[in-house]
């Protein structure tokens, strides 16, 4: 287990329960009572510190090293039915971006989302799950292979941004994600996005025009991520904690302002602690939303998407 | 504004020894130093007479270059941004639009107006690049927004020239947000089958770039314009050596297949009003 700076007093502790549990083995003696009482103490150590996060200490677990990414949340909502599908069909197959077919309880689904990499050599081949343009064309191709045989999308965002390199600008990153959002706009099917990572930018939102926009409990969304804002607004990067609580970044700050559907509630201590509780709340919620989704038809799912998208921005008119 | 500018230096030509000269008699080129008399700078649509720099212009310029006689109707022209997440760094949000708005004389960073081009009606919605860098905010998003309900309505085409630096960082997710609400109503106004034409002009970058400036069914640039989706200094960073001569340029993109056209501003009008009376008839 990785601990993050904020959970100090809990990895003082698991160290004690180690030690604990070691004595106890060596020893022979029963000291199991001991033993659930300190495991009973990092539980509220743990519910302690996370009933009272901060806007940075939520960045700080949504980039948490162990976890769950994109693939992870796929293989389990869709009990390991899920076929990959590569390749935007012009330039390459962006590993960044990951898709393809699978079941939610007998109800097929078009699975989309950015992909992290899950070790040394795997962050690498994946971009730390930063898009090139190929990787949003690809999730387009198969977002309109989904309306073609009127099956559902579900995307998960997880990304740092979409790829700042000089061939994705040769390709029209920009271009990529306007049409993106153009096209998700008028999708015919009932689409789900949602955020269980880090969603920075246009690189996030080239995936996440849905009827239904839900964020994870410790997800973070806007339009650029702390320490970049820190260094362009403060002109400096020790304003991130400052920076993250200005941009109003979490699920709560969020719905508040009506710029997401709703929250999903993680475990205790985060995702990481229990990925298989995670990845079950995830799935009921998939499954209420495409239930309740289902209802509409396609032409008010539309109205409705670009009603909401539209509604969004604070402006007054002056007499 | 400062942190804008100061982003920007360095990377284009640099604009900081713009100046119009004693009393805006004289125009002195940035890019080739030659100086003009304003009157022929002006006449010539700000576009150096010698070196053929396009100069960088804002709505009240454009209107001027394209409306028949500078006759047009701004609409939506009272619209002001709020401040919904009470944004501060190290100003205070409302400080920095109260001082913009005194300062440009604008009251946000893009205007809207329709009128006729060469007698074609057109809809403009103009970015302007003085107002917090042409960032993009609630009311760049709402007035799009308006226009294009204005251009359905009206069956009346819509060009919007974008000028900007990407998200207003001080709308965060709201700033976000309108890439997601101008694409959605340019697919109104598509599936309604009226033309929209997106002029790229210098710079165009950020989250600009990636939702309404890419998406016009023909998309134009003027000639050198800086248009990209992530920063040339950040590109720089990520590959971690020079980038090449003329990356990012107006014509880099012409020739990555991203434009229709490179239209200089001298031919612009002439250019619009033959594409709508195409498209008319
Ligand atoms: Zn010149």
């Amino acid at each position: 287990m990785v601990f993050l700076d904020f959970e100090k007093p809990v990895e003082e502790l698991n160290k004690e329960l180690e030690k604990l549990k070691e004595v106890a083995s060596k020893s022979k003696v029963d000291l199991s009572k001991s033993v659930t009482e300190l495991e009973e103490k990092i539980q509220d150590k743990i519910v302690e510190l996370y009933s009272n996060l901060t806007p940075w200490q939520r960045v700080q677990v949504s980039r948490h090293p162990e976890r769950p990414y994109t693939l992870a949340y796929i293989d389990h909502v869709s009990n390991k039915s899920f076929i990959e599908l590569h390749g935007d069909r012009t330039v390459a197959d962006d590993k960044a971006m990951v898709g393809g077919w699978g079941e939610i309880d007998g109800q097929t689904v078009m699975f989309i989302g950015q992909q992290k990499g899950i070790n040394t050599k795997m962050r690498q081949i994946r971009r730390f799950g930063m898009a090139n343009p190929e990787g949003y064309r690809k999730a387009l191709r198969l977002m309109k292979m989904a309306e073609k045989f009127n099956k559902p999308i579900v995307t998960f965002i997880d990304t740092p941004g979409a790829y700042p390199g000089l061939e994705a600008e040769e390709r029209g990153q920009g271009e990529a994600i306007a049409k993106n959002l153009l096209e998700m706009v008028q999708l015919k099917v009932p689409v789900i996005c949602i955020i269980i990572g880090e969603g920075a930018s246009g690189g996030a939102l080239g995936i996440g025009i849905g009827d239904k926009v839900l964020m994870l409990e410790n997800t973070w969304y806007s339009v650029i991520s702390p320490e970049s804002c820190s260094s362009i607004l403060w002109r400096s990067w020790n304003f991130k904690e400052r920076a993250a609580e200005a941009l109003k970044l979490t699920a709560e700050d969020m719905s508040k302002h009506g710029l997401i559907d709703g929250i999903i509630k993680e475990p205790v201590g985060g995702a990481h602690r229990d990925p298989q509780a995670t990845f079950e709340t995830v799935k009921q919620e998939i499954k209420k939303h495409l239930n309740d989704l289902s209802k509409i038809s396609a032409e008010e799912r539309i109205n409705q998407r670009i009603e909401k998208f539209g509604a969004m921005g604070v402006v007054h008119e002056l007499d | 504004m400062g942190w804008f500018k100061r982003l920007k230096e360095g990377i284009t030509t640099s604009t900081t020894d713009k100046k119009e000269t004693p009393e805006g008699l004289w125009y002195k080129c940035p890019s080739c130093k030659k100086i003009h008399t304003a009157q022929d700078h002006h006449a010539n649509k700000h576009v150096c007479l010698d070196c053929n720099y396009h100069e960088r212009i804002g709505s009240k310029e454009y209107f001027e270059i394209i409306f028949d006689n500078n006759q047009f109707t701004e609409l939506h022209e009272n619209l002001v941004s709020g401040d919904p997440l009470e944004f501060e760094d190290t100003k205070k949000y409302t400080s920095r639009l109260t001082e913009s708005i005194k300062k440009s004389g604008l009251k946000d960073a893009l205007r809207s107006a329709y009128g006729k081009v060469n007698d074609q009606d057109l809809v403009v919605c103009c970015m302007d690049f003085g107002f917090i860098g042409g960032s993009m905010g609630s009311v760049v998003g709402e007035k799009i927004a308006r226009s294009i309900d204005f251009c359905i309505k009206t069956k009346t085409p819509l060009l919007i020239i974008s000028k900007s630096g990407g998200a207003r960082m001080m709308e965060a997710a709201f700033s976000l947000m309108q890439m997601a609400k101008t694409s959605a109503k340019l697919s109104q106004l598509a599936q309604n089958k009226i033309p929209y034409i997106s002029l790229l002009t210098d710079p165009t970058t950020g989250g600009v770039t990636a939702s309404y400036a890419m998406l016009g069914d023909m998309n134009i640039a003027e000639p050198g314009s800086l248009i990209g989706f992530a920063g040339p200094r950040v590109v720089k960073e990520t590959i971690g050596k020079d980038l090449p001569k003329g990356f990012q340029t107006a014509e880099f993109v012409l020739e990555h297949g991203f434009l229709d056209k490179i239209v200089p501003r001298t031919e612009l009008k002439e250019k619009l009003g033959s594409l709508l009376k195409m498209l008319k008839n």
